[in-house]
């Protein structure tokens, strides 16, 4: 059972492996010549004014927070989904309301203007 | 098979059941990058003769020798490594964005019991791993110490993040349909004939999650992260030499997964479209093969390409709405009707 997964972490490995071989490659072949205006973050020509670690906007932080809820929304939907056919009728029920329940959230999301991008 | 097996005899058994894994690993992964390589010269031969143009045609006869070209010039080109910038996780993003694009074939079923990893949390994995690629966008914004890279990252961190519950939602919709997490369970669960693959019960969903991979993988018409005309570059713009070239291998390796998936989860994988129609599915035609399954996939790249070339890009307020407010309720509504129709055992699919 658990061996099933073995080729998954070794798969994982070499995955990182390859983007690193091109990594070295690159550090290998590739000449290698810096000077400060190289290196100088890209600005349009400018020399850079302030810090680019700058605050951004708050809506980005409530789509983070409002795609947690969803997404464990999602993660508890996967086990019902599977024995959906043994449980049957009442299943169906059960989950329907769970449903109902987080369109209710949903919808007052959608009302307060969570969702809006002017 | 068996004659590898022999060969390796002499060694200790557990080095030799992991050399059997990167064997077949590496059969999986050289027509992968092979793929790779040459969706990116299909991608510029098909939005050429759309536009047009005949694309490139100057390496090689009608210029078949372009990606490694490409590939040959990108290793040779110096890597700028930003001043101001963390160092370590400049150089782990684009690591951490190819590793997932490449994993996430572990599970694909290509042929009936051709399958590195024959788990039963397929799926599962499948989500994990797709959600991933995120970090190796949001990390090479955040550590290239640039306004244009910083904005492009958390443009797409928060478009990818959106996308995947509607992407959630449609898998969900495909479990409830088939009743295994497992791919090749759900590859079998849509035998019978054509009108049995999934695309037909699931047609909403299907559309969904194949506009919502166009979203995740950033590509265009929602390529917001490195819309070029307003960030230039958006997440990678500090990035040169083989570092862009992984960055660029990951988009694409996840664009091809994005199709396989399509084609495994809603157009029945290796299944032949002409299995249940008397007179053409006793011979070749109708048996299942790893062919028809890449014919589903070019089906789908090749969507990938019309898309670009046809359509403009999406303004950001536009890619949210059409997330948040077209697709989630689509997706929550057809996950009901699909779970009625299962409940319902509705012929012919889920009798």
């Amino acid at each position: 059972m658990l061996e099933n997964y073995l080729p998954i972490l070794v798969f994982l490995v070499i995955g990182a492996l390859v983007g690193a071989v091109f990594l070295i490659a690159g550090f290998t072949f590739g000449p290698r010549r810096p000077d400060a205006q190289k290196l100088s973050p890209y600005e349009c020509g400018f020399e850079a004014f302030e810090d680019s670690r700058m605050k951004f906007d708050v809506r980005y932080y409530l789509v983070a927070i409002l795609f947690i809820i969803f997404d464990l929304e999602i993660a508890f939907l996967f086990p019902w989904a599977v024995a959906l056919k043994e449980i049957g009728m009442f299943g169906f029920l059960a989950m329907a309301l769970f449903l109902g329940i987080l369109v209710i959230g949903f919808v007052y999301e959608w009302k307060k203007g969570a969702l809006q991008w002017e | 098979m068996e004659m590898i097996q022999a060969a390796l005899g002499w060694l200790p058994m557990w080095l030799q059941v992991l050399m059997m894994i990167v064997l077949k690993i590496v059969v999986i992964l050289i027509p992968l990058m092979l793929s790779v390589a040459y969706l990116t010269y299909a991608e510029r031969k098909v939005i050429g003769y759309i536009q047009v143009r005949i694309g490139p045609n100057r390496v090689g006869p009608i210029g078949l020798l372009q990606p490694i070209a490409d590939a040959v010039k990108l290793i040779f080109k110096e890597i700028i490594v930003p001043a101001g910038s963390d160092k370590l996780l400049f150089l782990l993003a684009p690591i951490l964005a190819m590793a997932p694009a490449l994993a996430a074939w572990a599970v694909v079923p290509f042929q009936p019991g051709m399958v590195l990893a024959d788990v039963n949390a397929g799926l599962l994995y499948i989500l994990a791993l797709t959600s991933m690629g995120v970090y190796g966008i949001i990390i090479a914004g955040w550590a290239s110490n640039s306004k244009y890279a910083f904005i492009g990252a958390i443009r797409s961190a928060a478009q990818v993040v959106s996308y995947e519950i509607a992407m959630g939602f449609a898998l969900v919709g495909v479990l409830v349909a088939a009743g295994s997490l497992n791919l090749g369970q759900i590859v079998l669960a849509q035998s019978g004939s054509i009108l049995h693959w999934f695309w037909l019960p699931l047609l909403p969903l299907m559309v969904v999650y194949f506009i919502s991979g166009v979203a995740e993988t950033n590509r265009a018409p929602f390529d917001l992260a490195e819309g070029e005309s307003e960030i230039v570059a958006g997440f990678h713009v500090e990035y040169s030499g083989t570092p862009f070239a992984v960055f660029f291998l990951a988009e694409y390796a996840n664009m091809i997964l994005i199709a396989t998936l399509s084609a495994v989860l809603f157009l029945g994988g290796w299944l032949s479209p002409f299995q249940g129609i008397p007179g053409l599915a006793e011979g070749a035609l109708g048996a299942p093969s790893m062919l028809w399954l890449f014919i589903k996939v070019a089906f789908f790249l090749f969507l990938f390409l019309w898309f670009r070339a046809t359509f403009p890009r999406y303004r950001y307020d536009q890619v949210m709405r059409l997330g948040w407010k077209v697709f989630i309720p689509i997706t929550i509504v057809w996950l009901l009707v699909v779970a009625g129709m299962v409940v319902g055992e509705l012929p012919p699919w889920f009798a």
